[in-house]
C-alpha cells in the first residue's frame, strides 16, 4: 500500500479533471495564498460545481418571490417551511437525480428519493408524502422501457421500505429526453413549528457528530458529474452512482426524530451531494464558525480510505450534527438503539477555517467564508427564445371522427393511465392518504386533524419550449389550479429547474425566461417559492432537453370533508365549464398526437384570470356546492371530461356548440379553466354567480349512462376508452423483457 | 381488549396498526420493541407491516429470529391471539406459527391496490363480524405475497377450514385474474389450526374509515374486540 499523497503537483490536467476553469483555479490560489493540497482541490471542486454553487443560476434565482406571511423559511436551507396553523408546519422540497438515474435507473432514482427525504427530516419533520416528476424519451427509443421500469422500481423500492407514501406525480415522454431522462423527487413533511432544526453551527468547542451509515467510496464526484454534459462514455461513470439503503434511512428517520424530541441538537445537516464536504462547509458557513475534523474518526466501510475520498464520498444515509455539550451520551444511546453509527469527529473552532486532520497531519485548511462567498457567480450571456408562430384552429384539419380522435388521444403515451406506475408505489401507508394518485392533486390528511395537504407536481415542457415565459407561468399556474380543484388553498411551491447547457445562450435564455414567467405567476397567485433545485447540463452530445421547470405545489384545506375529487358522484349531475375557451391549438397534444406536429405558440396564461377564476371555483367547493372538479389542462376540455368519466365510471351527454371548430372546442388548451360537476339545484346559480363576476361560465350537459356523447359529433362507450386508456402502459411494458 | 404492537427495525405500519386498534377497540396498544424478551400482559399481539430489517434476507426471516419472537411464539402456542399483517404474516410463516411461505409476486413487482377478498372462514375470533362468503375490499401493498405451501399442507388448510380470506373477482370466484400475486389457491390469509393465529397479506388497518376509501377492514378489529371483551 502506498501512503496517501496529499501534497502533489496540481497540474493543468488535474485541475481540468476537477471541472475547474483556469480562472476558477486562480481564485483558489488567491484564497489559499498557496498551492492547494489534493484534498483542498477536491473540496473546491465540488463546492464550486454547478450542482453545489448554482454559479450559473444564482443571479436569476434571486429574482423569484420567496415571501408571504405564512412562509417560515424560504430558500437557502435544506427545505422550505410554511405555517399550516395550530402550531404546525409543512416542510418540503423537490430535487433532481437525473444523471445518476440515466446511468443506473434503479439506484439513481432510489437515492434521489433518499436524498430528498433527508432534506426534509433534517429539519425536524416527519416525511408524510413523496411525489415525483418523471420525463423519459419517446416510447420507441430502445432504452425507454428499461429506464422507466428501473426508475419506477427504484422510487418504489426506497419509498415503500421507509414507509412514506408515494401519493402522486407526473410522467411525460418526449424524444428530447432520449439521452437524458429527468427524475425529480419531492418530499413533504410535517413538523411542530416550534421544533424546527437548521444547519447553522454554533458554540466554539461543541462536538461535531457523524451519524448514520459508514462512509464508502461510492459517489465520489457525483456533484461534478451532475454538472457536466453527458457524452457517449458517460455510462462508464456508473461508479459515481451511489447505492441506496432504505432500511438504514428508515432507522435514521426514527433516530433523528427521537433525538429531536430532546434538547440536544444545535444544528443538523444531511450529507447529500458532495457529502461530508458540503455538509460541514454549509454548517460552518451559516454559523460563521470554523470546523476541525479528525478524519480518522469517520466511520468507514472500506479500508485505507484517503481524506480525499472521505471528503468527496456521496455514501448515502449519513448526517452531521452539532450537539450541545454534554449531550453526546444521550444522543449516542438513541443511535445505538437504532443500530446506527455514531462518532464524534470533531469540534467547532473560532478559526473560521475548515481544518481536516488525518494520521496527525493537517491535510486541508481552508477559510470557509471565501470558499462560499467567493464561489464563482456567472451572468451568462443569453438570448430570448424565438417566438413561435400562432396557429389558427382553421388551419388545423378537423378530425374525420371526433370519437376516433378522442380514443387515439386517451390511449396515447401522453394521456394513458399511469396506474402501472403508481400501483408499484405504496401510496396508502401512514393511513392518511385521502386522495390517491390519478386525480388533480394528491391529498394527505394532517395526522390526527381534519386538515389536509394537497400536493401537485406539474410542468408542460412543450409550452416552455414554445414560449418559455408562458411555459414558466403555466407550470406554476397548473399546480395552483390542481390544488384549487380539490378545494385547498395553494400556499407555496418548490421547484426543480431542469435545463440544458447554460453556456449556450439560447439555453440560458430558456432558463431566464422560464424563471421570469414563474416569478410573475408566483406573485399574481400569492404562491411563493420556498425551496428548489437547479439541474443544468441536461444534454447529450450537444442536444438539450426541453426546458423543464418542474413545480411542486402545496396547499391546505382546513376541513377535509369538503374536499372534491375529479369523480362526479352520480348520474344527472350538471357539468359546468368555468373559464370559456378560445380553442388554442398551438403546442397542444391534439396537434402532437393527431397531426404529428409540435409547432405553434403556447397558450397565453392570463394570471389575473387564473387568480379570479380559481378563487371563484374554490369558493364554490368550500360552499359545498360542487360534487366534483377537474382543471382543464393537457388535451383540453373533452379529455378532462373523459378523465372525470373514467374516475367515476359514469358517462356524459354534452353539447360543445358551434362557436368554434369542433376540434378547437374539444381539444384546445386554453388556460384558467375548470369543469365543475354539480347537482341540478346548484347549476343555474353557479353559472349566474360566475357571470355576475364576469367569469365565463356555461352548462355543457350532464353526467349520464355509460357512453360519452357529444351532441351531433360523438357517441362512444366509456368502456372502449377505458380499455385503451388503461392498457397502453401495461402492454407497452410487457415487451420489456422480450425486446 | 389489551393489545401489543411489535416494532421491528423498519416496521412501517406499526403506527397504522396502533391507530386502527385504538380507534376501533377504544384502547391504545402497547408498542413493544423487538429487543424486549417479554410481552406485556395482553390478549392480542399484532405484527405490523413493513420491511423488518430491510427484508434484505427472505422477508420476515430476520424478524423471526429477533429477541421478542420467543415470547410471541409461546403466546401463540398457549392459544392466545396473534395477528400478522403483510410483513407480519411473512414473519409468522418464518417462525412456523403458520405454515407455508410468501414468495415474490408473480409479476415480480411491488403491488399496491385494493383487492376483493372473500371471507371463507367467519368462525374465528378474527372474522366473526363478517358473513360467511362476504366480499370485502382491502388494499394490498407488497412485493412478496405469493403464498406457497406443499400439496399436503394446502389440503390440510382447505380441509380444516384454515383459509380465512381468498382473492376473488366481483362475483366471488377465485379466478387467476383476481389473484394479484400468484398465491396458491388464491390464498390471502390463513389461520393456524386452533384458529388463534391469523396471518394475511392485505392491510385491513388501511380501510377503517370512509375518508380513506372504505370501512371493510374494521371487521377484523371488531371481531377481536367482541370475541375478547
Amino acid at each position: 500500500m502506498t501512503a496517501f499523497e496529499n501534497n502533489i503537483d496540481i497540474t493543468e490536467d488535474l485541475i481540468a479533471e476537477h471541472g475547474l476553469s483556469a480562472d476558477e483555479y486562480q481564485r483558489v490560489l488567491d484564497i489559499m495564498g498557496r498551492t492547494p493540497t489534493l484534498t483542498e482541490l477536491g473540496i473546491f471542486s465540488v463546492m464550486w460545481s454547478e450542482h453545489c454553487s448554482y454559479k450559473s443560476s444564482r443571479l436569476h434565482l434571486k429574482k423569484l418571490p420567496t415571501e408571504a406571511p405564512w412562509v417560515i423559511c424560504g430558500p437557502g436551507e435544506n427545505a422550505g417551511i410554511i405555517d399550516i396553523g395550530d402550531g404546525q408546519a409543512a416542510i418540503f422540497k423537490m430535487e433532481s437525480h437525473n444523471h445518476p438515474s440515466y446511468i443506473e435507473p434503479y439506484q439513481g432514482a432510489a437515492t434521489g428519493v433518499g436524498g430528498i427525504l433527508r432534506d426534509v427530516f433534517t429539519m425536524g419533520a416527519r416525511p408524510v408524502a413523496n411525489m415525483n416528476a418523471l420525463r423519459f424519451g419517446e416510447p420507441e427509443h430502445p432504452k425507454t422501457r428499461h429506464l422507466l421500469s428501473g426508475v419506477v422500481e427504484g422510487i418504489g423500492g426506497y419509498g415503500n421500505c421507509v414507509g412514506v407514501p408515494t401519493v402522486g406525480g407526473e410522467t411525460n415522454f418526449h424524444p428530447s429526453y432520449n439521452g437524458n431522462i429527468l427524475v425529480n423527487a419531492m418530499t413533504v413533511g410535517l413538523a411542530d413549528a416550534d421544533n424546527i432544526f437548521y444547519c447553522a453551527a454554533a458554540g466554539v468547542g461543541n462536538p461535531v457528530v457523524y451519524v448514520g451509515s459508514k462512509t464508502g467510496r461510492d459517489g465520489i464526484h457525483g456533484a461534478t458529474m451532475a454538472s457536466a454534459e453527458f457524452t457517449e462514455d458517460s455510462e462508464e461513470k456508473r461508479p459515481t452512482v451511489q447505492v441506496g439503503d432504505p432500511f438504514t434511512e428508515k432507522l435514521l428517520i426514527e433516530a433523528c426524530l427521537e433525538l429531536m424530541q430532546k434538547d440536544a441538537i444545535v444544528a443538523i445537516q444531511d450529507m447529500g451531494a458532495a457529502g461530508l464536504t458540503s455538509s460541514s462547509v454549509e454548517m460552518a458557513s451559516k454559523g460563521d464558525v470554523g470546523f476541525e475534523l479528525n478524519l480518522n474518526n469517520v466511520p468507514q466501510r472500506e479500508e485505507h480510505m484517503t481524506p480525499y475520498e472521505m471528503m468527496l464520498s456521496e455514501s448515502q444515509e449519513r448526517m452531521l450534527m452539532v450537539l450541545k455539550p454534554g449531550h453526546e451520551g444521550e444522543a449516542e444511546a438513541i443511535f445505538r438503539k437504532w443500530d446506527l453509527d455514531f462518532a464524534v469527529i470533531g469540534e467547532i473552532t473560532d478559526t473560521g477555517n475548515l481544518t481536516l486532520t488525518f494520521d496527525g497531519d493537517v491535510v486541508a485548511d481552508i477559510p470557509v467564508a471565501p470558499l462560499t462567498d467567493l464561489a464563482p457567480e456567472y451572468d451568462r450571456p443569453w438570448v430570448p427564445s424565438e417566438p413561435k408562430a400562432d396557429i389558427k384552429a382553421e388551419d388545423v384539419a378537423a378530425p374525420a371522427d371526433l370519437g376516433d380522435a378522442l380514443l387515439k388521444m386517451m390511449g396515447s403515451p401522453h394521456l394513458a393511465s399511469r396506474k402501472w406506475i403508481w400501483e408499484q408505489y405504496d401510496h396508502m401507508v401512514m393511513g392518511d392518504t385521502i386522495q390517491r394518485p390519478g386525480g388533480d392533486a394528491a391529498m394527505v390528511r394532517v395526522h390526527g386533524t381534519e386538515k389536509g395537504l394537497a400536493i401537485s407536481t406539474d410542468c408542460t415542457p412543450r409550452y416552455c419550449y414554445a414560449d418559455p415565459v408562458q411555459g414558466g407561468r403555466q407550470a406554476v399556474a397548473e399546480t395552483w389550479r390542481n390544488i384549487t380543484a380539490t378545494g385547498a388553498t395553494p400556499l407555496a411551491i418548490t421547484n426543480c429547474l431542469n435545463f440544458g447547457n447554460p453556456e449556450r445562450p439560447e439555453i440560458m435564455g430558456q432558463f431566464v425566461e422560464c424563471l421570469k414567467g414563474m416569478g410573475e405567476a408566483c406573485i399574481a397567485l400569492d404562491y411563493p417559492v420556498v425551496s428548489g433545485n437547479v439541474s443544468l447540463y441536461n444534454e447529450t452530445n450537444g442536444t438539450g432537453i426541453h426546458p423543464t421547470p418542474a413545480i411542486g405545489g402545496v396547499g391546505l384545506i382546513a376541513d377535509t370533508s369538503k374536499m372534491t375529487t375529479i369523480a362526479p358522484k352520480a348520474e344527472g349531475e350538471v357539468l359546468v365549464l368555468i373559464g370559456g375557451g378560445q380553442g388554442h391549438l398551438g403546442a397542444s397534444l391534439y396537434l402532437d398526437i393527431i397531426e404529428s406536429r409540435e409547432d405553434g405558440g403556447a397558450p397565453e396564461v392570463d394570471l389575473d384570470k387564473e387568480r379570479h377564476y380559481g378563487d371563484f371555483v374554490r369558493e364554490q367547493i368550500l360552499g359545498s356546492k360542487v360534487s366534483a372538479c377537474h382543471d382543464i389542462s393537457d388535451g383540453g376540455l373533452l379529455v378532462a371530461l373523459t378523465e372525470m368519466s373514467l374516475a367515476s365510471s359514469i358517462g356524459f351527454d354534452i353539447d360543445l356548440g358551434d362557436n368554434l371548430p369542433i376540434h378547437a372546442a374539444a381539444f384546445g388548451e386554453d388556460q384558467a379553466r375548470y369543469i365543475l360537476s354539480v347537482t341540478a339545484a346548484h347549476a343555474e346559480q353557479i353559472v349566474k354567480d360566475a357571470q355576475d363576476e364576469n367569469i365565463p361560465a356555461s352548462i355543457l350537459g350532464k353526467t349520464q349512462g355509460t357512453d360519452l356523447i357529444v351532441k351531433g359529433q360523438m357517441n362512444i362507450p366509456l368502456q372502449q376508452v377505458l380499455d385503451l386508456h388503461r392498457n397502453w402502459m401495461p402492454e407497452y411494458m410487457r415487451a420489456e423483457h422480450s425486446a | 381488549m389489551k393489545s401489543a404492537v411489535i416494532v421491528f427495525p423498519a416496521s412501517n405500519c406499526d403506527r397504522d396498526m396502533a391507530v386502527a386498534l385504538e380507534k376501533i377497540t377504544g384502547q391504545a396498544p402497547q408498542m413493544v420493541w423487538h429487543q424486549e424478551s417479554e410481552l406485556p400482559d395482553v390478549d392480542l399481539v399484532a405484527l405490523p407491516g413493513g420491511f423488518s430489517y430491510g427484508d434484505y434476507l427472505r422477508c420476515g426471516a430476520m424478524a423471526a429470529r429477533s429477541h421478542i419472537m420467543k415470547a410471541i411464539v409461546d403466546h401463540g402456542n398457549q392459544g392466545k391471539y396473534v395477528f400478522g399483517v403483510c410483513n407480519g404474516f411473512q414473519v409468522l410463516t418464518e417462525t412456523g406459527l403458520l405454515p407455508g411461505a410468501l414468495m415474490r409476486n408473480r409479476n415480480l413487482k411491488f403491488i399496491c391496490k385494493d383487492v376483493t377478498l372473500k371471507v371463507e372462514n367467519n368462525d374465528s375470533v378474527f372474522t366473526r363480524q363478517y358473513q360467511h362468503g362476504q366480499l370485502i375490499n382491502i388494499p394490498i401493498a407488497h412485493h412478496d405475497g405469493n403464498y406457497f405451501a406443499d400439496a399436503d399442507t394446502l389440503k390440510r388448510l382447505e380441509d380444516n377450514n384454515q383459509i380465512a380470506v381468498r382473492y376473488v373477482d366481483h362475483n366471488g370466484e377465485a379466478t387467476k385474474a383476481a389473484n394479484p400475486n400468484g398465491s396458491q389457491h388464491n390464498i390471502a390469509g390463513i389461520l393456524n389450526k386452533k384458529g388463534n393465529v391469523l396471518g394475511m397479506m392485505p392491510h385491513p388497518e388501511r380501510l377503517i374509515e370512509d375518508a380513506l376509501g372504505g370501512t371493510d377492514g374494521r371487521g377484523f378489529f371488531e371481531s377481536l374486540m367482541h370475541s375478547l371483551n
